[in-house]
């Protein structure tokens, strides 16, 4: 690669990576008239081709193992329907972890990112949220409050349309609601079982349409939102945001571009950007007026670190030290039952919206004497799903041979009851990632290493956890399967629950932040980072609705310092 | 192709009443060429898919004219009719042959090389063992002598130490018959999986509410 391609032209502005923060950074651009190039590292998406939508599993030959039976050989981490495109394995793209520590780094290769298949749950981030430090003493506060992110939510909310109610809940900030769904049997026992416990269960808070706004058509019930919405009224990032911003004339796409360094000029701001033409395999570079980060929190971080340079000897806008520090992921933890009270029900069409038509937002903020800080929601599962590979195996193996294998199916079907909660990570010292000076990535870009360690009250807030479903499960009658249980290993592994964070974070003291309130550089006008490693916290309010809300407020005021000619 | 249900390509898709190529011009237009998604466009696609989802059940089994893609054709026999003593018909819904449960393991022994030497290897082994213990290979020995050895491989959660040789490939073949059988047309008319259409606006039938509730403790 010893010809490097430069382009002449300056660009407004360069984008890099197309997810939730990309999508929102390059709507709200051009929106307001500016010209963006967007990088995303992997291929355009085509709704019509990569979405497996209304497909029956007797539609292809392998009945969604995977056309070489990946499924049945544990290859294929999500099955054959989803949308995801790239997992936790990046054939080529590999990541060290510490000794004696366990991470895994999901990345998503794809137009739209990880917007395409996620589970689209919406929550706004509380008061406390903002200010955890002064609400309890841990973590870290944010330089904004909820009072300040609050009309951001409402405009991320209004323009992707995310159904609720309002419910006045502390941890559970109301917002701009579209109609909530009505609930499945399933949950209506769960809502019952709730008020016995005194444990509020309440319609859930999902981006998906029930009513058509914005040209997206309203939503059809076919719970398939996972594997992708050729309507999109399940909301994506490609599909809503980038897809409409083509039509402006202002947004141009590279895809199989993979950001490689951000390159500065004599006062140490951003000049342009290099990425790696996948397809040639050859270094290009463009330049810019700013430059948008929004590549997922630890790609993003592995981006600025991989930019150095004179003026930012470690690394972009990097003086302070902690690009890469301060690492989070949720804290997971699931438990599902067999409820016999759901034996034999009369069958009926619930598919619904994809996931749960209603969730446990945390209900002890106000308790006293708990053994661990903040708390959890739970996420709620269950109901006449359509069959799949797998299915019926447990009841199979119960019954047998014969005739009883139906009989056992057919009783079965539809009782077992899913609990998942997700809790909150406080920011730790020892749960970071760096570069790996050792090791490159087919594209020759260093990689990262990750450090990973649960600082001791994750797994006591598991055993409530543990503690609240078998609860649940019980007052519904139903039966908890295993009773012996070890919070320490029932945990999930950092990274696999999706919602990394905290990487690039912001901060009012550029010795303590890399970011200033509006995501901006500190040492680095030019750069914004715009997806969730921004983040201060990672409550227990998933990611997606707070990195749409904060790029908007980002990209709102990077414009008018484009404006104001400050940038 | 000897069975018109299946598509040789695990990319090509078929499906019954409205073309899929159809119901993606309908969504496809409003989304991405036109303006805004009209209510007739968004009526339009439900509609479609409401069609595609109330397409009846076919069998899928692929007949005497079958040619298998991998297993030798005893063998398919004998999986066949493995799978109909494993999952046999009843006064509901057929048979695991209906569901195409032997077609569905050899293709993707065809595409799997461990799948096919689990597969070859456990039909060999029970014709070893039925001709051993009753002189004649499984499909030709007595309905109750194959149903013998089937009480023994089934009739524990660990099975018997004397099929124990066969352990791996009983639990396999049941697996992928019951699996076979759910993700066919017959199989999710058995269970009585309603879904994968369209519905203007989500609502369960009160009838299901009350047999539910009246079963409840809470």
């Amino acid at each position: 690669m010893f010809q490097v391609q430069r382009t002449p032209v300056v660009h407004d502005v360069v984008v890099v990576g197309s997810g939730a923060g990309g999508g929102t950074t390059v709507k709200v651009l051009t929106d307001l008239g500016i010209n963006v190039t967007l990088l995303e590292a992997g291929p355009n998406l085509v709704p019509e081709k990569d979405f497996k939508e209304h497909i029956w599993p007797w539609q292809v030959d392998h009945r969604g193992s995977g056309p070489n039976a990946e499924s049945y050989f544990g290859k294929q981490e999500w099955g054959y329907w989803n949308a995801p495109n790239g997992y936790w394995n990046v054939p080529g793209e590999p990541y060290t972890v510490a000794p004696g520590d366990e991470f895994r780094w999901f990345r998503s290769r794809i137009l739209g990112g990880r917007t395409n298949h996620y589970g689209r749950i919406s929550l706004r981030f509380s008061d406390y949220d903002f200010k955890p430090q002064a609400f309890d003493g841990l973590g870290f506060d944010w330089p904004v409050t909820y009072d300040e992110m609050s009309p951001w939510y409402d405009k991320a909310e209004e323009f992707m349309g995310v159904t609720g109610t309002h419910e006045g809940i502390r941890s559970a900030p109301d917002g701009k609601f579209l109609p909530p769904v009505a609930p499945r049997v399933h949950e209506m026992l769960v809502q019952r079982a709730g008020k016995k416990l005194n444990i509020p269960v309440i319609p859930s808070r999902m981006a998906m349409l029930t009513k058509g706004i914005h040209g997206r058509a309203a939503c059809h019930y076919c719970g398939q939102c996972g594997r992708g919405c050729q309507t999109a009224s399940a909301f994506t990032s490609s599909q809503a945001m980038i897809f409409p911003a083509l039509k402006t004339g202002k947004l141009k796409i590279i895809t199989g571009a993979m950001a490689r360094e951000l390159m500065v000029n004599d006062e140490g701001l951003v000049r342009g950007v290099s990425y790696i033409d996948k397809a040639t395999r050859t270094e290009k570079q463009i330049s810019c007026r700013a430059v948008v980060v929004a590549a997922s929190a630890c790609e993003s971080a592995r981006l600025l670190l991989n930019s150095k340079s004179t003026k930012h000897p470690n690394g972009l806008g990097n003086g302070s030290g902690v690009v890469g520090r301060y690492l989070t992921d949720t804290v997971g933890y699931g438990l599902s039952g067999a409820v016999p009270a759901l034996e034999n029900m009369p069958r009926h069409n619930c598919d619904g919206i994809g996931g749960m038509h209603v969730y446990v937002p945390w209900w002890e903020l106000d308790k006293k004497n708990k053994d661990f800080p903040r708390g959890y929601h739970i996420e709620i599962g269950g109901g006449l799903g359509m069959p799949q590979l797998g299915s019926f195996r447990g009841a199979a193996a119960q019954a047998g041979y014969g005739p009883s294998i139906k009989a056992a199916a057919r009783q079965q079907y539809g009782t077992n009851i899913s609990f998942s909660g997700r809790g909150e990570m406080i920011p730790n010292e020892n749960s970071y990632c760096e570069i790996d000076n050792t090791k490159v990535d087919q594209w020759g870009i260093p990689v990262l290493k990750f450090h990973w360690k649960w600082q001791g009250y994750e797994t006591k807030m598991v055993q409530h956890m543990h503690d609240t479903f078998v609860s649940f499960i019980e007052t519904m009658g139903g039966r908890v399967p295993n009773r012996t249980f070890d919070p320490v290993a029932s945990i999930s592994k950092g990274g696999s629950i999706i919602h990394e964070a905290g990487t690039v974070r912001m901060g009012d003291d550029p010795k303590k932040s890399v970011l200033n309130k509006w995501s901006q550089a500190h040492e680095v006008k030019n750069l914004v980072v715009a997806d969730a490693a921004p983040f201060n916290g990672n409550p227990d309010k998933n990611v997606t609705l707070t990195i749409v809300a904060n790029a908007w407020r980002a990209a709102e005021h990077l414009a008018e310092e484009m404006k104001k000619g400050n940038v | 192709m000897a069975n018109p249900e299946i598509s040789n390509s695990e990319v090509q898709v078929q499906t019954p009443d409205v073309s899929r190529r159809d119901l993606f011009r309908i969504v496809g237009t409003g989304l991405l060429s036109a303006e805004f998604v009209t209510a007739q466009q968004a009526k339009d696609a439900h509609a479609g898919m409401a069609g595609m989802a109330a397409a009846g059940p076919k069998s899928l089994n692929g007949g005497a004219l079958y040619v298998p893609k991998h297993l030798n054709a005893h063998h398919l026999k004998t999986l066949r009719h493995l799978g109909d003593l494993i999952m046999p018909a009843d006064a509901t819904s057929p048979a695991a042959s209906e569901a195409g449960a032997a077609e569905f393991i050899d293709f993707l022994c065809s595409r799997n090389e461990e799948l096919a030497v689990i597969f070859d290897g456990g039909l060999e082994w029970l014709d070893q063992f039925m001709k051993r213990k009753y002189g004649a290979d499984f499909l030709t020995a007595k309905p109750t002598e194959q149903t013998a050895v089937l009480d023994l491989a089934y009739g524990s959660r660990t099975g018997s130490p004397e099929t124990a040789g066969g352990a791996q490939f009983f639990t396999w073949v049941r697996n992928m018959v019951v699996d076979a059988y759910y993700t066919s047309p017959v199989g999710v008319k058995d269970i009585g999986y309603m879904g994968n259409g369209a519905m203007s606006t989500f609502s369960v039938p009160q009838e299901a509410v009350d047999y539910v509730m009246k079963r409840s403790p809470v």
